[in-house]
């Protein structure tokens, strides 16, 4: 029971990154109806920065470890907004009356070019997170010794996702964004600028990832510039798995991939980790293809 | 002249639809353009509201050029689009649906006098205002989308087909309607395939065939042409 509770929190932890990096996939295949192949190198972007900014400005010495890491995360997620921003002026724009497989070709050919950018300019090798500028304590609850970061992890992805789902259902923004993925054409009779909402959603996005791959950096303690494919597919099972296109599914789907996977993990086999995931992508897609929460297609007569 | 369309040529590729269209519409009037399928109409109205590109030529209201505007540029000058098949957002609120319509505004007094409106002239949205627009049915989306339409306050309130595929009772109820709102103050134009009944409630009336305009007349001109007789009354 013990070993269930300790692998339940530690799959929430990891459930809420891939939730994270989940929500920058559905929406952009929300608005777009792309797959955006460069979101897992965005993630690996946010962990690189994060890196850095650790090392180089020294928040967590002057603000002390929350404040900083707070801080820190802060610096990434715009980082990597602005990037995620260009990414689409550069990348997808100009491809958007060309045929879709043109977009994701361009997205294939940036996914590329940052993974072999971050390798060129930090290197192949693992670059590790220094631990000792970081909360390494732990707290007993029922019994259940669960590390104070693993806490905080969790809280903060809770925590982006409500706002993130409030700023979605609440705001004017938001409620283009939702016109956007449902209806393009008649959201620009509505006066929606379009080109505004994909803009907004290839900040939010990235922002998102480039977080999560920080907070990876932070539990794991090691990061690498491959670390991208792995984590963007997984993020990406989870899309599938809540509902590809559907906010909510991605939160859902992400938290459910982590603790499938750390059940697996520990009841199965460790080795068979990453098979049990894609399991679960393949047997989404024969039973059940719109995923969880999946659009419903009756509506859309 | 509140919206006058000169010598507008629209390409889909290589393949003109429009050879040099021009029709002009005054402040107050309803106009409708009528016309088989494929005739172009549903493309004059897309490129009226900006979603397609003319490739020569020029839109104006209010001597303004709109083919030089973005689609939302163009709303929020007043132009209001309510297209064919509706379009209503099914997986959002009939509330949502409205205020998107207003997403154009900013005067809260003015969005909420004009949500009251539109509920005064289609109680059932006021009923329905919680529920997804996708389970209304046909006749309710239409109402809905209309009503859409006027949440952006506009001047002018292009029609596309507003009659597509719903009861002949209901037919004559929006019909109603677009009379109460052209009174109202909102010039109104109108494609329809139901020659008959567009004829009867517009002032004027433009006959579209493979992208050129080749009657133009008042509508009960139109009505008494022995041409549209044939071709869109269903002869007699």
């Amino acid at each position: 029971m013990q070993l269930f509770l300790e692998q339940l929190t530690n799959g929430l932890a990891v459930g809420g990154i891939y939730a994270l990096i989940a929500l920058g996939y559905t929406m952009v295949y929300g608005v777009l109806k792309l797959i955006n192949f460069a979101h897992g190198d965005l993630f690996t972007i946010g962990a690189y920065l994060g890196l850095t900014l650790l090392l180089s400005l020294g928040l967590t010495d002057h603000l002390g470890p929350l404040a900083g890491i707070a801080v820190l995360a802060a610096m990434v997620m715009g980082l990597v907004a602005v990037i995620g921003a260009l990414l689409e002026r550069v990348a997808y724009r100009p491809l958007r009356t060309s045929p879709r497989l043109s977009a994701v070709v361009s997205a294939l050919g940036a996914s590329i070019f940052f993974q072999n950018a971050v390798m060129l300019l930090y290197g192949a090798r693992f670059r590790v997170f220094p631990h000792d500028l970081l909360p390494t304590t732990a707290i007993t609850l029922f019994g259940v010794n669960i590390p104070v970061m693993r806490i905080i992890l969790f809280a903060t992805s809770l925590l982006l996702m409500a706002g993130l789902y409030a700023f979605v259902q609440k705001t004017r923004t938001g409620m283009a964004i939702r016109a956007a993925a449902i209806d393009q054409g008649a959201a620009k009779l509505m006066g929606i600028d379009v080109n505004r909402v994909i803009m907004y959603v290839f900040l939010i996005g990235p922002a998102l990832g480039g977080v999560a791959g920080l907070m990876v950096g932070l539990y794991y303690g090691q990061i690498n510039f491959t670390m991208g494919w792995v984590y963007g597919l997984k993020a990406f099972t989870a899309a599938i798995l809540g509902g590809i296109g559907n906010i909510p599914g991605a939160m859902l789907g992400g938290l459910l991939l982590g603790v499938i996977e750390a059940m697996g993990a520990t009841y199965i086999s460790m080795a068979w980790k990453d098979a049990i995931s894609f399991l679960v992508l393949i047997l989404i897609l024969i039973f059940r293809p719109t995923g969880i929460l999946g659009e419903r297609v009756a509506d859309k007569v | 002249m509140l919206l006058r369309v000169e010598n507008l040529t629209v390409k889909y590729g290589n393949v003109e639809v429009l050879h040099g269209l021009n029709l002009h519409v005054a402040k107050g009037e309803i106009v409708t353009i009528l016309g088989a399928n494929g005739a172009g109409k549903s493309t004059t109205l897309m490129t009226i509201s900006g979603l397609v590109r003319s490739s020569s030529g020029g839109i104006f209201f209010h001597d303004r050029p709109l083919h030089q505007l973005e689609a939302h540029g163009i709303v929020g000058l007043g132009v209001a689009q309510v297209p064919e098949g509706r379009r209503v957002f099914t997986t959002l609120s009939v509330r949502e649906n409205l205020h998107l319509g207003a997403f154009t505004q900013t005067d809260p007094a003015l969005i909420r006098r004009n949500l009251d409106w539109v509920y005064e002239m289609f109680p059932i949205l006021r009923t329905r205002r919680s529920q997804l627009a996708g389970t209304l049915s046909g006749g309710e989306q239409q109402m809905l989308a209309i009503g859409r339409g006027l949440m952006a306050n506009p001047k002018i309130l292009l029609l596309d087909e507003p009659s597509l595929g719903l009861a002949p009772i209901l037919v004559k109820s929006i019909f109603s309607t677009i009379r109460e709102i052209n009174k109202s103050g909102v010039t109104i134009v109108l494609v329809e395939q139901n020659a008959r009944l567009a004829l009867k409630l517009a002032d004027r009336g433009y006959v579209l065939e493979t992208g050129r305009i080749v009657l133009e007349d008042t509508a009960k001109g139109l009505l008494a042409d022995p041409e549209v007789r044939t071709a869109y009354l269903g002869g007699v």
